[in-house]
């Protein structure tokens, strides 16, 4: 089998394919999400934080594991791999640039964070 | 805790963020569940990857399913897994999704850049081109 092996740079390749299938909305769909750093940072810190620590907990505890041969072998405090922290980066931001996405094509629909004066409630 | 415990319990810890803490409300909203289903197509996609190519493997103690296999993919469906992944994965992906997008939302209610607003696409004029039209 010819087939082809990112190695140890395999889990951020996969992150990559989840990039590039998302960040073309910000142009093509004018998502202006990126352009909106500081909400977008706002909006993912307390998420990764929460699941950096269930991460930790189930390394911790076995519920899962990594194989050492394809992921960057870089780790944070509580053997976290560096590549799940781009995982709750990279998701988060992906989730987003669908949701304003679907706003860009559905301008009617309500979101929920409208001007009051727009909105019955 | 079991994986399965601690997803059932993050999914429903998040809708309760989201209606009561937040009150984003997302889950009563078609924005948010039409974008889901988008997700969940390209989550199934991406946790199949993860799962079927070795990159992380699970203990049969903590999810419905079994221990990973040391070699080879673990089965594509049942035994408690969708797509390689245990069906555990697809709540966790959800409660971190929908935490992300109430946060999001939630913010811009507070007014933390509302604007400039999304849209309209490359291929529609925006209103205020078409009234120069």
């Amino acid at each position: 089998m010819g087939s082809v092996s990112f190695g140890q740079y395999s889990y951020v390749a996969i992150l990559g394919f989840v990039l590039l299938g998302c960040l073309w909305l910000e142009v093509a769909l004018r998502t202006r999400v990126l352009r909106r750093w500081r909400r977008l940072l706002l909006a993912i810190a307390p998420a990764l934080v929460l699941f950096a620590i269930w991460d930790v907990y189930a390394i911790a505890q076995g519920h899962w594991w990594f194989d050492p041969d394809l992921i960057l072998g870089i780790h944070l405090p509580g053997e976290l791999p560096l590549d799940e922290v781009l995982f709750f980066i990279a998701i988060p931001v992906a989730s987003i640039l669908t949701l304003e996405a679907v706003r860009s094509v559905k301008s009617h629909w309500r979101v929920g964070d409208e001007p009051l004066d727009e909105v019955g409630q | 805790m079991t994986y399965t415990q601690l997803a059932v319990g993050s999914v429903v810890a998040v809708v309760l963020i989201d209606l009561w803490v937040l009150r984003t409300r997302m889950v009563t909203r078609a924005v948010f569940w039409s974008s889901y289903a988008i997700i969940f197509f390209f989550q199934l996609v991406t946790n199949g990857m993860f799962t079927g190519f070795g990159v992380v493997k699970y203990d049969g103690d903590s999810i419905i399913g079994e221990t990973s296999p040391a070699v080879g993919p673990p089965p594509f469906l049942g035994e408690g897994r969708i797509a390689y992944a245990p069906v555990e994965d697809l709540m966790f992906g959800f409660a971190l999704i929908l935490l992300t997008i109430a946060l999001w939302v939630f913010w811009g209610r507070r007014g933390v850049q509302r604007t400039p607003v999304a849209g309209p696409p490359v291929w529609r004029r925006s209103p205020a081109e078409g009234n120069q039209v």
